[in-house]
């Protein structure tokens, strides 16, 4: 099921992602959106300087939110706040830690401190949260400690697309592992440049070692029911509430259509109570390559 | 022999599936509970871990409060967490409304924050406190099953029971508190 302590109880760290299962986790700016956020019925939520489209507008480098609006967003919420530190950036995490956030991400929308090396988890109390377009990353990801995973998508661009791209070759990867014989787990911790012990939990559960959420790209109600259905345990909007015409109802829309992703009509009863457009979005193919956030990571 | 008992685990949101092996291996079924067309065949109640103020608002925006209170009337609840937190008849940090059926006074995140979640055991189980609530006073017809840290963690009273803890998430099956569930539905 999970990573195992001693008594064979599930790590703490995923302990808490298995309490937001089900839910959306929502990227908030100031004080005011987090609270938007928590009336909504979000489980969580993430707290930045910028969401991702704004991230991608400004260009230049993009860090770890200030201090002051992190700790603004977790006195407004009661729900768990989570925060992004830079791909490799340990001190920005030990900073997210100290100010007690509940989850950090280390996340491909902040630019990278270290184009090889990613954080090493393990050293902190706090769980993170990394993204990924395969099994092997996802792997490489959780053997460094990540207590929980998330597709990448393409983040900022309204675009479901590439968070579909990710959860659908995570589970074939998933598949063709399971059904592999056991004398051919080593070539495959090989070819997917996985962990060759986390890959055996794979093959024995059928499913990451952790939970598994979807992002990057989410706009609209039926893209949170659409990733949910191929195996998405919670979805993260990023961009798809606060830059849409209407924050307020998208952010309860897509609650309501993440709570019954299986039932259509349901589904389709939170699509008419948007009163208003979804973010414009981008198509992959019009962004210069440098600003592919999915290939940051090693 | 009487047939298996079905217990309901409310699946609006939470840590629901975790549930299904202890339930199976205390000897009773795991149903997941979304509508109230959903409650037919329902023994008794699992209000799930998860975010209370989440599930709170998912329960009013479906109508789903005046059907859960008639079954919790008449049928054993048992809330986790979260699930704790909307049976307490006093919530606070902050105040939220709850079902009340349970006479206690809980704290939201009495523990802190994730930096502060930790396993400990509990009757020689060893479980999980993850941003849990702590539950500050209980009226004179609860009883305290167990303490930890000099504050009541798991508690009964009548056919209601909460637990601030996590024993679904100890991977030993079935845990001391679902078979304690089970016996409770008779």
């Amino acid at each position: 099921m999970s990573q195992k302590t001693t008594g064979n109880v599930i790590n703490i760290k995923t302990g808490l992602a298995e309490m937001l299962k089900g839910g959306v986790i929502m990227d908030v700016v100031t004080a005011e959106q987090a609270k938007v956020a928590e009336d909504a019925g979000a489980v969580a939520v993430m707290a930045l300087e910028r969401v991702p489209s704004d991230i991608r507008k400004a260009g230049g480098v993009a860090r770890m939110s200030p201090p002051e609006v992190i700790e603004e967003v977790m006195k407004s919420v009661s729900i768990p706040v989570m925060a992004k530190c830079r791909i490799g950036h340990f001190a920005e995490a030990q900073l997210l830690q100290e100010m007690g956030v509940d989850y950090i991400d280390e996340s491909e929308v902040l630019t990278p401190a270290d184009e090889e090396f990613h954080v090493n988890k393990h050293d902190f109390k706090v769980p993170f949260v990394c993204g990924a377009k395969n099994l092997g990353e996802a792997l490489r990801r959780i053997g460094e400690g990540a207590a929980l995973m998330r597709t990448k998508g393409e983040p900022g661009t309204g675009n479901i697309v590439e968070a579909v791209r990710h959860m659908r070759r995570i589970n074939r990867e998933i598949r063709a592992v399971v059904s592999a014989s056991d004398d051919e787990l080593m070539t495959m911790a090989r070819d997917f440049a996985a962990p060759y012990e986390l890959l055996k939990i794979v093959k024995a559960e059928g499913k990451l070692p952790v939970p598994n959420f979807a992002a990057g790209g989410v706009a609209t109600p039926a893209d949170a029911a659409l990733l949910m259905q191929m195996g998405a345990e919670t979805v993260f909007v990023g961009s798809g509430i606060f830059k849409s015409d209407n924050p307020e109802k998208f952010a309860k829309a897509i609650v309501k259509a993440t709570a019954h992703f299986d039932d259509p009509a349901i589904v389709l009863e939170a699509s008419k109570e948007l009163d208003g457009v979804a973010m414009r979005g981008t198509e992959i193919s019009e962004i210069d390559e440098p600003m592919l956030m999915a290939n940051r990571g090693w | 022999m009487c047939k298996k008992k079905t217990i309901g685990v409310l699946a609006l949101q939470g840590a629901v599936e975790p549930h299904k092996p202890h339930i199976e291996q205390a000897g009773a079924q795991f149903k997941t509970v979304k509508k109230s067309a959903d409650f037919r065949g329902v023994d008794a109640y699992i209000l799930p871990g998860g975010e209370s103020t989440t599930m709170l608002n998912l329960i009013n925006r479906f109508a789903l409060w005046d059907d859960l209170a008639a079954e919790f009337a008449k049928k054993p609840v048992w809330g986790v967490c979260a699930g704790s937190i909307l049976l307490a008849k006093t919530v606070k940090n902050p105040s939220q409304s709850s079902f009340g059926l349970l006479d206690m006074v809980v704290e939201r995140n009495g523990y802190g924050r994730q930096i502060d979640s930790h396993h400990d055991e509990i009757n020689g189980y060893n479980v999980s406190f993850i941003r849990a609530p702590v539950i500050d006073a209980v009226g004179p017809g609860v009883e305290v099953l167990a303490e930890h840290e000099g504050k009541p963690v798991w508690v009964k009273s009548g056919n209601i029971m909460a637990t601030t803890f996590h024993p679904e998430l100890t991977l030993d099956f079935p845990s001391p508190m679902h078979r304690s569930f089970v016996d409770l539905i008779g």
